[in-house]
């Protein structure tokens, strides 16, 4: 056995030591941790930090990515050693932060109503009135069961004397709790046995209480069933994981601003089968942004008239509008006095020391002990990094000094904490802890009972050991909490909820226009990724075995990806000619290269990133290695063998994605989309495919027949059939007429011609696709006239030139059947409401 | 000056031809005038075309009516028009050197841990930065000369109010709705509201109550000629906090340099236009949205009835509108 972790584990009496007590031994509730931990093996350890750090990569789990899928990735980070927390400690902690969200939605029913606490002094009116949070149409508004605070989260932080302070309020729309949750379900299984055996409360329970806490409020009507559906301001944010990752978890459909329509004072979801009414919206979009029509009237994010709605009475906002305003940390000063006003009680849980340099004597308190204070913000709304007295000298200290004495009510000023510190796993040595400043994101909900606390949350873990400030966007760390219990663990978990037969639900009926959208381009996107991968294999094979030379199947294979589309139409012939080496690269890796295989990559990766809660983990896997692959081969300049390769593993990722859709998904409206947009994508590609072939005199060239068959995955197929030499006729019969061939034009075409039928049936509508003509016609052709045709001799209104003739008809006949399906049942993503002002 | 009431018929017509469907529409209106001590409204209606799918009336937070309307079928034009039978008493404050010092009703107003008086609560509603009035410390030194210690703070308003007339230009070219204050101040140009936001934010940089009013102006054809229809457009001003006097507030005309008195049609009190504006809308589709404005107040006791304008008065409707008085 190695020496004992604790042997180089830093001691401070500056800070208090969450593992460690006063006298250096390791406190009663992390002894067994700390002795499991002491004993496994460096080897076991490092798997345990792959597990961690794969899981996290596939999972997909980010803080900040999703806005550009080419962009810097910002994986989670997450430290596997938790922050544990004893029994006895956590039952203080939990009712003092149940206390302090029940005193701060009463605020909220006071400042949006009576207002008392101005009345009487308790608070500034500078804090309320002075606020751009503080939401003026909302003033008068009652929600259901008086609750304005559905969803609350509190940082917390310990003092060296071990109590814990409250560092900041996030009333808004908290972040957090869901990677919480993805931290357990990552941390539990690196120490399983620990889990287990220290009794370590679950966070099922939790989640549990949301759900019924916002059922419980619903305003349905009759028989209804409460909707409840999570507002994401979209895949921009900054947490836009954690909203699907949530809204998957809880079962409460992700929805963006414009999948909500509001008709007089009802809110709806627009589905594919029409509008569906919604009771409660889960958001996590600023409450300003939610409504044009009154708040921000420059934001296309909102749902013009809600605010009608939410004043009739007809919607629950969880949490109601205009919260957001008591994340101000200007109110922790007057929170004392405000509880024992409103609650008859004292508040449990101190805040950090804090002045508002709105009042005099503050501000001369401020300015007489600059140096042992943090300056912030004293709005939420406004943008600005918290500022540290000490650290300000000169004339920087005179500006700042200046800045708050110009406009003294929009800072405050607060104590420094010496937050506690933790041990951290090193990633840098073979075994050995760090010490790192944690601080603790606590959560709670609200239900018909009062507020239940998460027990455990986000720890946070600063970069350095000597950091003042916890942040994700610092690149700081996160731990799982463990909340430890004396009694027996709740087994409860929503991974696999107790449902009565009525309750059941078969294939999604709330799928949103916007989601069967991207559905659907997800499914062309996929398609058409392959289907380039497979021509620029097809050419890059051919440039490897011509060995320099320009033979005839190198020339064909180049014609045609250059009708195709996925080279560019060269400035001069002969520049392909010459240099398909290099084209053919540029093709596959430049992503600002239309038709390029990165450029489809790319469009692949967004329209699945719009619908990632849709997606089964594996499938969501597969993407992330596909972006991995693209990313790491952007940065190499990859030479042909390498690109070939490349080439192959993203055609191996691509037929997995084929095998999720067609395996793991469940056979909804959602479902069937998918699979239409990538069988049209298929049959124009297969279709132009063969009309170019059958047009292009070097297809006449020896080999070309047989790159074809590869192109379109059905070497293997005719070679069991003819075990000869590709001919033209068979070749033609496999391709085009065989309708068992699931690479075979009219397979595609009766596939998508048959979802669409059963679809518009279920809709009750008229499907309104051109396909069946052509396929008819298609169907009617006399393969006969073929036989004595030879490649490359295509002459007008000759027998082959009336086959290509209806190819091109059916890869139009699919272009117009794409459109006709946006227009009947897609969102127009492009059609944005706008403000019109009238004097 | 009159002791009786003036009687009003005043005309607000808005028209937005879209050019193409419109297929949903909301819109909030804020065209009901308010009922203030000496304003009465005697009657009052609004036509809307076509037939909205959805309305509900209601009051908002500062108290004046508004209404929201909905359409959900589509159409090519909206007509909106607010006509009201008003009558406006004389109120001229007595003596305005007889109102509090401005910097003793500074101090009362800041925050002090103790209840403050219900009627200067109400008026910190107005004493903050807010959308279109953002505060800096440049106002607070433009308007600095106005307010010299002890002086009563009516007396600083009406210097500021004449600083502003006469530093100022009309220029309904200059700015847009959207033009901030600061612009405003380094530009000197503007239009009623602008010189409104401008007065409000050097007030609030002073750390006193100004609120922003919405309403209507008589304006005076020349001498002979008859009214137009649809010449005159809303006009916006300015309310001061003073209290001690019969009413609290006493209004400011900076873009006239003059106090209102029967001249002036209050419709609606905010903090700044943003919480006003007469007509606010969101809509799905349509091509152009600039919509025509046409205003007309017409006194009740006038011999000659107003004639009909040969052309649309209001080419560029969309910015601020509102002139100086032609007296």
């Amino acid at each position: 056995m190695a020496r004992t972790l604790l042997a180089i584990y830093p001691h401070t009496a500056r800070r208090y030591d969450e593992m460690l007590a006063a006298d250096g031994t390791v406190r009663p509730h992390w002894r067994q941790f700390f002795i499991h931990l002491d004993s496994v093996a460096p080897d076991e350890m490092h798997r345990r930090l792959d597990f961690v750090d794969r899981r996290i990569q596939e999972n997909g789990v980010t803080y900040n990515v999703y806005a550009d899928p080419n962009g810097a990735d910002r994986p989670w980070a997450l430290d596997p050693l938790p922050l544990i927390i004893s029994p006895e400690e956590w039952a203080e902690v939990s009712a003092a932060v149940a206390q302090r969200a029940t005193v701060l939605n009463a605020m909220l029913a006071d400042l949006y109503g009576e207002q008392k606490l101005l009345a009487d002094g308790l608070l500034p009116p500078a804090l309320v009135y002075g606020q751009h949070g503080y939401l003026w149409p909302c003033q008068g508004i009652k929600p259901a069961g008086g609750t304005w605070l559905h969803q609350y989260a509190v940082d917390l932080a310990r003092s060296p004397d071990g109590k814990w302070w409250v560092i900041a309020d996030r009333t808004q729309a908290p972040s957090g709790a869901g990677y919480a949750l993805e931290n357990r379900l990552v941390v539990s299984r690196v120490f399983p046995e620990m889990f287990r055996d220290l009794h370590v409360q679950h966070l099922a329970d939790f989640f549990h209480d949301q759900q019924d806490g916002l059922a419980a409020l619903a305003p349905v009507e009759g028989d209804e069933q409460p909707h409840i559906v999570l507002l994401t301001p979209g895949p921009y944010n900054e947490t836009y994981f954690e909203h699907a990752y949530l809204a998957r978890y809880l079962g409460f459909p992700l929805v963006e601003g414009q999948d909500l329509a509001v008709r007089g004072e009802t809110v709806y979801l627009k589905t594919l089968r029409g509008l569906k009414r919604i009771h409660v919206i889960l958001r996590r979009q600023d409450d300003d942004y939610c409504d044009p029509l009154e708040l921000r009237g420059d934001s296309a994010l909102g749902i013009p008239g809600l605010l009608n709605v939410a004043r009739a009475g007809r919607v629950v906002i969880a949490n109601a509008l205009g919260s957001g305003l008591l994340s101000s940390g200007a109110l922790m000063g007057f929170l004392p006095a405000i509880c024992r006003k409103l609650l008859g009680e004292e508040l449990a849980m101190p805040s950090v020391a804090t002045w508002w340099c709105g009042e005099k004597p503050a501000l001369e308190y401020v300015r007489e002990n600059f140096d042992d204070l943090v300056i912030k913000p004293a709005y939420p709304t406004q943008r600005m990094d918290p500022v540290f007295g000490h650290e300000l000298k000169g004339e920087a200290r005179e500006e700042m000094l200046r800045r708050i004495e110009a406009r003294p009510h929009a800072y405050v000023a607060q104590e420094m904490v010496n937050l506690s510190q933790g041990p951290t796993w090193s990633r840098s040595h073979e075994r050995r802890l760090l010490a790192r400043p944690v601080g603790l994101r606590a959560y709670a909900v609200a239900t018909p009972d009062g507020y239940s606390v998460m027990p455990g949350g986000l720890a946070r873990v600063a970069t350095g050991a000597s950091d003042r400030i916890i942040s994700m966007q610092r690149g700081g760390s996160s731990k799982d909490t463990w909340v430890l219990t004396n009694g027996p663990v709740s087994d409860f978990s929503l991974l696999k909820p107790s449902l009565g037969v009525r309750d059941l639900v078969r294939a999604g009926a709330n799928l949103t226009s916007r989601v069967v959208e991207n559905l659907f381009w997800l499914g062309r996107y996929s398609e058409r990724f392959d289907d380039s991968a497979r021509m620029l294999r097809v050419a890059l094979s051919r440039v490897v075995e011509s060995a320099g030379e320009k033979t005839p199947a190198l020339i064909s294979a180049m014609d045609m990806a250059l009708h195709l589309r996925i080279l560019p139409t060269p400035e001069e012939d002969t520049k392909i000619k010459e240099g398909s080496e290099h084209v053919l690269l540029e093709a596959i890796y430049d992503p600002d290269q239309p038709g390029s295989l990165a450029g489809n990559i790319r469009s692949l990766l967004w329209s699945a990133t719009h619908v990632r809660d849709r997606l089964s983990l594996d499938h969501w896997h597969s993407l992330n290695r596909l972006q991995r692959e693209q990313q790491t081969a952007l940065k190499t300049h990859p030479t042909l063998p390498e690109a070939i390769a490349f080439l192959d593993r993203v055609l191996s990722v691509s037929s997995s994605l084929t095998g999720f859709a067609m395996d793991n998904m469940t056979r909804d409206d959602g479902w069937r989309f998918l699979i239409i947009g990538r069988r049209l994508e298929r049959l124009s590609f297969l279709a132009q495919t063969v009309a170019n072939f059958l047009s292009m005199s070097s297809s006449r060239g020896s080999g070309s027949l047989e790159w074809l068959l590869e192109l379109s995955d059905s070497i293997i197929t005719y070679r069991s059939r003819y075990s000869r030499l590709p001919e033209l006729l068979p070749v033609l019969d496999l391709l085009v007429f065989d309708n068992s061939n699931p690479h075979g034009v009219i397979f595609q075409a009766e596939v998508a011609a048959r979802y669409l039928e059963r679809m518009a049936r279920e809709l009750g509508e008229e499907s309104g696709s051109p396909l069946p003509d052509v396929l008819g016609r298609l169907r009617t052709f006399d393969l006969a006239v073929l036989e004595r045709v030879r490649l490359g001799q295509c002459q007008p209104n000759s027998p082959c030139a009336e086959l290509a003739g209806l190819l091109w008809e059916l890869d139009a006949a699919a272009i117009q059947l794409s459109d006709w399906l946006g227009m009947r049942y897609f969102t127009h993503v492009g059609d944005v409401s706008r403000q019109t002002m009238a004097l | 000056m009159a002791k009786t009431p003036v009687r009003y018929h005043v005309l607000h017509e808005t028209t937005y031809d879209y050019g193409s469907h419109v297929s949903l529409s909301q819109q909030q209106l804020h065209l009901s005038p308010r009922i203030l001590a000496w304003q009465q409204i005697e009657e009052q209606r609004i036509e809307i075309r076509p037939t909205p799918n959805w309305r509900r009336d209601g009051q908002d937070a500062f108290g004046n009516p508004v209404t929201w309307i909905a359409f959900h079928a589509p159409h090519e034009m909206l007509f909106i028009s607010s006509a009201m039978t008003i009558a406006v008493r004389p109120h001229l404050p007595d003596n305005l050197e007889k109102s509090v010092p401005w910097d003793e009703l500074r101090d009362r107003l800041a925050y002090d841990a103790t209840a403050p008086a219900p009627e200067d609560l109400e008026a910190t509603r107005y004493l903050f930065e807010s959308a279109h009035v953002r505060i800096k410390h440049e106002l607070a030194d433009y308007a600095a000369d106005c307010f010299p210690p002890g002086r009563p703070v009516l007396l600083g308003a009406q210097a500021l109010m004449t600083k502003i007339f006469k530093e100022f230009k009309f220029d309904p070219e200059a700015t847009t709705v959207s033009t901030p204050v600061m612009e405003v101040l380094e530009k000197k140009r503007g239009v009623c509201q602008d010189f409104a936001h401008l007065m409000i934010a050097c007030m609030r940089a002073l750390g006193l109550a100004a609120r922003y009013v919405s309403g209507y102006l008589l304006t005076h054809p020349p001498v002979g000629k008859p009214r137009l229809i649809g010449a005159d457009a809303s006009h916006a001003w300015v309310s001061v906090y003073a209290p001690g006097f019969a009413d609290p507030w006493v209004d400011f005309d900076p873009t006239n340099n003059l106090l209102p008195d029967t001249e002036h049609i209050t419709v609606a009190l905010g903090r700044d236009f943003g919480d006003i504006s007469p007509l606010r809308g969101i809509i799905l589709g349509g091509g152009g949205a600039e919509p025509e404005v046409a205003v007309t107040v017409t006194p009740l006791d006038e011999a000659v009835a107003p004639v009909a304008l040969a052309v649309a008065p209001n080419d560029k409707p969309a910015a601020p509108a509102g002139g100086p008085a032609s007296d």
